[in-house]
């Protein structure tokens, strides 16, 4: 599980999922990166990604690793959004039947996991349905 | 580049092995492959060891590895790329005996797994995955598959059958192999009935948690022919890499990496897919050998499921497929399963494979893949 | 002109009933849901609790204000929920919202009525010129021990107003404070549930504060209970806003609007500011509304509002209260509820 450090370096990602894109060929990158993957170009200029988009594949975890013991089971997908960009992160607010590929869902800030009782509480994004 | 054989294969049987240690696994498995090559020295070795930092908090196998095996100071390597840190283990020691640089390698792999409970075996292979982007999330190994299950379920029409018809057919296989962790057959009723790990996957989907090692020698062909030894040498080698997360490839039900690898095996070993006899192939998940299937070329893309169906990939197949009872029934201790799939197919091109015996084998294809295929390693095998 | 530029709520979409509750500790519900005034009240996820609540509710705000995040130079988040006991709520916020690094953010605590404390400073904070914008939260999860009448109560929710000087949807005239020293209801710290003084929260404590209150600003801003169009007071059961609006002089169509209590509970901060939400949701321009918030400890804060004709162009923007009140709504047992508010002690 991540350290504080490690956490909080994320959190321009984690809190309000900025992206890098492209100034070559408009690639979104997500996390940021130096090097874009599509052309292999240096330079980027800061964006966000959109809040929307629909599933394009999910399950539901059932045998969940230890840091989510708690939680399972719970349902995790992939999301392309509506900027062209996948982003994998839990779906809930959703009965496991109601899940679909091809559902229109939102992006909402929850709480992802912590550290037991008395260590860090981390934060980010998942999806609800829209 | 000199030609390379192998004149030495040893596994143990795997499963959970309360009584050994990961030094005692290697070391004893290792023994075995020097005595099936009739040789004691080595020039060097390499371990492919996914995790055992992780599993038994134990780092730096090289010194610890040699040391147990007797062979300080022999140079060694600990090699890792998730699951196919046992095929690369095997590549870096045919690039050392190709080159020149090395006579006699040992390329073994090892993990041991038990020494930690479920949750943290699942979080330690978790670490396979993109950790900041996917493990932060809750992933897990089958949650990942299963997603390309799904994927893979929506877009060619794979059916919940056909995926339990590939466990089927690999248990059918495993109980031909003394080895195997899992001797036991399986039906689709059982696969469909046993519990839920990741929707749709069930845990007869699974490869499962194990402890275990396998080891070749590597030796020059032209030594290997002196010491009479049957060759079988090592004719293509290839090796790919793709993005570390699921969601940034560009086709989710498709793996790139084995493409590209296995096309450069080919091209080195100067054959075509059909040429090949029998596959090992790295069905960690049920869904991942029909995607392997498809990347390899056996059958076109999308149609992995109904090939198992049609019985293309059984051992009486076109293309038979885990003649060992790969990962499903064999066992998947991370870093050895690359290198067992090159003990397979050597005994089965050396005619030793006995009750699962695919007839008339002279060549062999496996296939080692990392992640979700963010790494792939594929080797051409043929009988002389 | 000095008043709210953006107003957003939030509710997570669990919901437990009085019956389920009662079933359980072998109480009477219908003498429960009678005397309190209260069918059910909502339940936050395991994964949300006041940060994440006061996040989607500052951006509903933030979709309303139409306002860039940058220039938000206060950030409050009143609760007597914070997730940590050391480690700001509003720091998180802040962040997630994008207001960080020039920014003031300051956690508020005063039972039920920290939310209306951080809209007073922040308020306060922009009429002095001193920041252009300012954001309040009141949001809470809090819990209520099992068995005891706070349980059927105790909910989950937030609600955030954005305050500046242009733009403004709801003016402020007046604001009023009256605070005592008053142990009706309090946690020890290292406690997990909190503790109350029974029927003494009743008059000397929520009745005498909120009257004073109202009677406070109404004096101050020379008006009277027919002046205004709403009324919302502190909601910690259904019947104490009506009975305390009896006894100040309101009807009960002032207060129907922003009395969510019954389908929702007690969210504490949240509980008169998201009944402000409710209110504001459906006012018109021009319309007067009273809010008298109750904190124990204790305390009322009162505001003035009075619309403008820029609701109308913004009340759209972001869902309103009582569609999140009755949207997708899942109900639980009592089992799962525990489970999800940590009830069940568990191995180590």
């Amino acid at each position: 599980m991540p350290t504080p450090s490690r956490y909080w370096r994320e959190i321009p990602q984690r809190y309000r999922l900025e992206a890098g894109k492209c100034k070559k060929c408009g690639f979104i990158c997500f996390p940021p990166r130096l090097v874009c993957p599509n052309c292999g170009a240096r330079e980027f200029e800061p964006t966000k990604l959109a809040d929307k988009g629909k599933i394009v594949t999910y399950t539901i975890i059932r045998v969940p690793p230890k840091q989510f013991v708690d939680q399972a089971p719970y349902a995790i997908g992939i999301a392309e959004l509506d900027d062209g960009v996948k982003l994998t992160a839990q779906i809930v607010d959703c009965e496991f039947e109601n899940l679909k590929i091809g559902m229109r869902v939102k992006i909402e800030f929850r709480k992802i996991s912590e550290e037991g009782e008395a260590g860090v509480i981390y934060y980010g994004y998942k999806f609800v349905p829209e | 580049m000199r030609d390379v054989a192998v004149i030495g294969v040893g596994m143990t049987k795997w499963g959970e092995l309360w009584e050994k240690s990961l030094r005692d696994i290697f070391v004893e498995t290792a023994l075995l492959a020097l005595e099936d090559a009739g040789l004691d020295r080595i020039d060097s070795m390499y371990v492919g060891c996914m995790s055992s930092g992780l599993f038994i908090g134990q780092e730096h196998l090289s010194s610890l590895l040699s040391d147990y095996l007797g062979k300080n100071p022999v140079p060694t390597t600990r090699v890792e790329s998730a699951c196919c840190s046992g095929g690369l283990a095997l590549r870096q020691g045919f690039i050392d005996v190709a080159s020149g640089m090395s006579d006699i390698v040992l390329a073994g792999g090892v993990e041991k797994m038990t020494d930690v409970n479920g949750h943290e075996a699942t979080y330690a292979l978790g670490t396979a995955a993109d950790q900041e982007y996917e493990g932060y999330h809750g992933i897990t190994f089958p949650a990942l598959y299963a997603m390309m299950a799904n994927a893979h379920m929506a877009k060619y029409g794979t059916t919940r059958e056909q995926l339990a018809m590939v466990a089927v057919k690999n248990h059918e296989n495993g109980s031909k192999n003394p080895l195997a962790q899992y001797p036991f057959k399986v039906t689709v009723d059982g696969v469909l009935k046993s519990v839920l790990v990741a929707d749709p996957l069930r845990i007869l989907d699974c490869s499962p948690i194990t402890d275990g090692a396998a080891a070749v020698i590597l030796c020059p062909a032209d030594m290997a022919k002196k010491m009479k030894k049957r060759v079988v040498k090592i004719t293509g080698s290839g090796q790919a890499t793709d993005s570390i997360a699921l969601s940034s490839r560009k086709e989710i039900a498709w793996i790139e990496s084995t493409s590209v690898a296995a096309q450069k095996a080919l091209a080195m070993a100067g054959k075509k897919v059909e040429d090949i006899d029998l596959f090992e192939v790295h069905d960690c998940f049920t869904i991942a050998e029909i995607c392997i299937t498809e990347a390899l070329g056996l059958v076109k893309k999308g149609q992995g499921g109904k090939a198992v169906e049609d019985g293309l990939t059984s051992l009486a197949g076109k293309f038979p497929v885990n003649p060992s009872g790969g990962l499903k029934a064999k066992g998947h201790p991370v870093g050895a399963t690359g290198i067992a799939q090159a003990v397979e197919v050597v005994k089965q091109l050396r005619g030793e494979a006995d009750k699962r015996q695919v007839k008339s084998a002279r060549t062999g294809l496996t296939q080692n893949m990392g992640g979700t295929g963010g790494s792939s390693v594929v080797h051409i095998f043929e009988a002389e | 002109m000095v008043g709210i530029i953006g107003y957003g709520a939030y509710i997570p979409r669990n919901r437990i009933k009085v019956e389920e509750i009662a079933k359980v500790w072998g109480a009477d519900a219908p003498s429960y849901k009678k005397g309190l005034m209260l069918e059910e009240k909502s339940v936050p996820s395991p994964d949300q609790d006041t940060i994440t609540m006061a996040v989607e509710a500052s951006k509903n705000a933030l979709r309303r204000a139409g306002i860039d995040p940058k220039e938000i130079g206060a950030v409050y988040v009143g609760s007597e929920s914070h997730p940590y006991a050391v480690k700001p709520s509003g720091t998180v916020l802040a962040e997630a919202l994008g207001s960080t690094p020039e920014v003031h953010t300051a956690d508020f605590e005063f039972a039920c009525k920290a939310g209306t404390e951080g809209m007073f400073v922040a308020l306060s904070l922009v009429q002095a010129g001193a920041v252009k914008y300012g954001l309040a939260v009141g949001a809470d999860t809090s819990q209520g021990a099992p068995g005891d009448a706070l349980e059927y109560s105790a909910a989950a929710g937030a609600a955030a107003f954005l305050f500046g000087k242009e733009n403004v949807i709801a003016e402020s005239l007046e604001t009023y404070s009256f605070t005592t020293d008053t142990p009706d209801f309090w946690r020890r710290e290292y406690q997990f549930y909190p503790q109350h003084g029974g029927r003494f929260t009743g008059d000397p404590a929520y009745f005498k504060h909120i009257t004073s209150a109202a009677n406070g600003i109404m004096a101050k801003a020379k008006m009277k209970p027919s002046d205004f169009n709403y009324v919302i007071f502190h909601q910690p059961n259904g019947k104490f806003p009506f009975r305390v609006g009896e006894i100040l002089g309101f009807e009960k169509k002032q207060i129907e609007p922003g009395w969510l209590v019954s389908k929702l509970g007690n969210t504490y901060s949240g509980s008169s500011p998201l009944g402000l939400t409710a209110t504001l949701d459906i006012s018109k321009p021009g319309d007067m509304i009273l809010i008298v918030s109750y904190g124990s400890g204790a305390g009322s804060d009162a505001f003035i509002f009075r619309v403008t004709k820029r609701i109308d162009d913004v009340r759209d923007l972001a869902p309103k209260t009582r569609y999140l009140l009755d949207k997708d709504k899942k109900y639980l047992e009592y089992g799962v509820y525990a489970k999800y508010r940590r009830k069940i002690r568990k191995a180590e």
